[in-house]
């Protein structure tokens, strides 16, 4: 059978022992032309690329990642910059998986349908959508299933029992769970213990699916959740282009350095 | 055309998704709000059927709130225009001056029930926020009020009111620092707090729950109307047109939600959106100047944006009417015919400050001077057995620096 490039990324991982590193950068920050530069300095650590595609009233974001993406729009980023980013970048790192991540209301303005065939001409992999939950989600997932582009279905703490099944059943290969009742980058407030103890009921309902934890990652908890499947790093490295801007120095190099220590973390 | 079905609640008239229409409201939220979402939706369908609840609410409606409001007519006003009669549902009346007392008593009546200790608002103009606040001291709640930034400047006097209540304000910075940001960090903090912390929305607007919620409580208005108008003509007169201005229309909805089964030519209703500067690109209509249909805050509208989705800035005169998308009932109104919406610009609603008070004991906000403003502007083509009848929804004290500033004085 053959691997989508996204399970074929946790396979690979799993291989060494490790789970998969996924980051997350918004397109456009600081510049576009950084943002692609940064995606292809760090692609060798990182094993998936979520790129955000930034809109200007996100309701599910902390802090970083909203500095980040006004940054990014004040910098006059569109989607068309977007997808021509995941082009380039597609161009040189073709088997690295992007998945794309947003708000629903960018896609419906787009078109479904345009949306999702842009996707699969650029060499988008994935698709998360933060505002558009499960049972809502089912169509549009199915017609990203039917181009072969994984949608990742979101859990968090609050997710029920039933809930949950309902959602690892109809979810594709990918699983994406919110450590905590928490904006994005929020500081870790429950134990990683508790964190995992979530994460394997999951696992339990169906140990197949590749189930990532994000949100409040960083180069300090990172390595006491590395038994889950993948972990997904990205306010850390929002915050940490805007500090590169703030001092005026170089957000390529910084990310890069950053990632490699992630990456060290959980070897 | 999508049609509005007679006998039901138009807060009930929605689908099994939460669409109106079809296409307005829903619920685009993200996983970690489903559950509270849904616990709130059984919570309140269960409260709304229980008599020991409504009882409950009608006595603080009653003795807290103070129903009913005044109903009165503007002999001066509509003798000087010369036309259909002018008369107010004078809502500032309610305690703190504002309708938005309704919904923040039930938000804290429901916030109880659900054994929440924390509740936290968004406000614009300063009032949901104002009236939050002293609900929740009423009920003994800890309160947090999200406002931004060029909000807070704006309309210092309800600032004030509110931390006099205990109430901590949270000052938004991001985007065009005003009530749309207000929204979205509100949100943001009850995804981070939604364990022990009840969110009160402050308009119609929000995921559908939200929606339902504000639109029972201000219906209390139109409740009382009805009362009054059998009351002050014997019956319900043949011409009547309820004009109200419209932000997140939660108001407007309160003051119509009785009436909407009545045939639009014996009872018309007209929303009036914030037209902005009249030199202004810029303004918060979305229903009148031709938004096409986005998601903002959770629910589907007419929405001011570009055509990538990007949420548009506004600009208003008026604080509370100041933002870019609006109710899913009045996108489903609007495209079923049944409401009619315009827009005053701030001049237009300036100058219907200044008239209204030049001529009676009343002193609106620059909210409800847009609905004034379109009063003033079809009542002297109109005959005196026509209605007009403007819900009065807001007290000016919060507007002295803007009118001083504006007009000269307060």
């Amino acid at each position: 059978m053959n691997l989508s490039p996204i399970s074929l990324a946790f396979k690979n991982a799993k291989k060494e022992k490790r789970p998969a590193l996924l980051t997350y950068t918004v397109a456009g920050d600081n510049t576009k032309k950084k943002s692609l530069k940064i995606l292809e300095s760090i692609s060798k650590d990182v094993d998936i690329c979520e790129v955000g595609f930034p809109h200007n009233t996100p309701i599910a974001d902390g802090g970083q990642i909203q500095t980040s993406s006004y940054r990014a729009l004040k910098n006059g980023i569109k989607i068309n910059d977007v997808f021509h980013i995941v082009k380039k970048f597609k161009k040189s790192k073709k088997s690295k998986p992007v998945i794309l991540m947003g708000y629903y209301n960018m896609i419906l303005q787009y078109g479904e349908k345009k949306f999702i065939l842009k996707c699969k001409k650029v060499g988008v992999d994935g698709i998360i959508v933060v505002d558009l939950p499960y049972p809502e989600n089912k169509k549009f997932a199915k017609k990203c299933r039917k181009k072969s582009i994984e949608f990742v279905q979101l859990i968090s703490p609050t997710t029920s029992k039933t809930r949950m099944k309902k959602i690892v059943k109809d979810s594709h290969k990918m699983i994406y769970y919110i450590s905590m009742l928490s904006t994005t980058g929020g500081k870790l407030k429950i134990s990683s213990k508790e964190i995992l103890k979530n994460y394997k009921k999951i696992k339990k309902i169906n140990k197949n699916k590749n189930c990532v934890i994000g949100f409040g990652i960083t180069e300090k908890t990172i390595s006491e959740l590395k038994s889950a499947d993948g972990l997904v790093v990205g306010s850390a490295i929002c915050g940490e282009i805007t500090k590169s801007v703030n001092r005026r120095q170089n957000p390529v190099t910084n990310v890069v350095k950053m990632v490699k220590k992630l990456k060290r973390k959980i070897l | 055309m999508i049609k509005i079905k007679k006998k039901i609640p138009l807060i009930d008239q929605h689908d099994n998704n939460g669409f109106w229409g079809g296409k307005f409201g829903g619920n685009f939220i993200p996983e970690t709000l489903k559950r509270p979402v849904e616990d709130l939706e059984v919570l309140f369908s269960k409260l709304r059927n229980s008599k020991n609840f409504l009882k409950e609410r009608d006595k603080y409606f009653k003795n807290w709130v103070g129903s009913p409001t005044r109903f009165v007519k503007l002999d001066k006003l509509t003798n000087h225009l010369n036309g259909a009669q002018i008369w107010a549902k004078v809502v500032s009346d309610a305690n703190g001056g504002a309708h938005k007392i309704y919904n923040a008593t039930v938000h804290c009546l429901i916030a109880k029930k659900a054994g929440k200790k924390f509740i936290v608002g968004d406000t614009g103009a300063g009032y949901a926020g104002k009236m939050l606040s002293m609900a929740a001291k009423k009920f003994g709640l800890k309160c947090k009020i999200f406002m931004g930034a060029k909000d807070i400047k704006r309309q210092k006097p309800n600032c004030d009111a509110m931390k006099k209540n205990g109430a901590e304000i949270v000052p938004v910075y991001t985007g065009s620092q005003t009530l749309v940001d207000a929204v979205s960090e509100c949100m943001r903090h009850w995804v981070s707090n939604c364990d022990t912390t009840h969110m009160c929305v402050g308009s119609t607007v929000g995921p559908n729950i939200f929606v339902k919620i504000c639109g029972w409580s201000t219906s209390q208005i139109s409740r009382e109307l009805k009362i009054q108008l059998k009351y002050e003509f014997k019956k319900i007169p043949k011409k009547i047109k309820l004009i109200n201005c419209v932000g997140g229309g939660s108001s407007a909805y309160g003051f119509w939600s009785e009436f909407i089964d009545y045939n639009k030519n014996h009872i018309e209703l007209i929303g009036v959106e914030a037209g902005g500067p009249k030199k202004s690109k810029l303004h918060a209509a979305p229903l009148s100047k031709g938004a096409s249909i986005g998601i903002l805050h959770g629910a589907a509208s007419y929405v001011c944006q570009n055509k990538e989705g990007q949420i548009n800035e506004t600009e208003s005169v008026s604080a509370g009417l100041d933002y870019p998308g609006v109710s899913p009932m009045h996108c489903f109104l609007k495209d079923s015919k049944r409401a009619r919406y315009t827009f005053a610009t701030d001049e237009e609603a300036l100058k219907a400050y200044k008239l209204v008070t030049k001529y009676e004991k009343l002193n609106p906000s620059l909210e409800p001077c847009h609905a004034f403003a379109e009063a003033i502007k079809i009542a002297p083509k109109l005959k005196n057995d026509t209605i007009i009848i403007v819900n009065s929804c807001g007290d000016a004290k919060k507007d002295r620096d803007i009118l001083k500033e504006r007009l000269g004085k307060i």
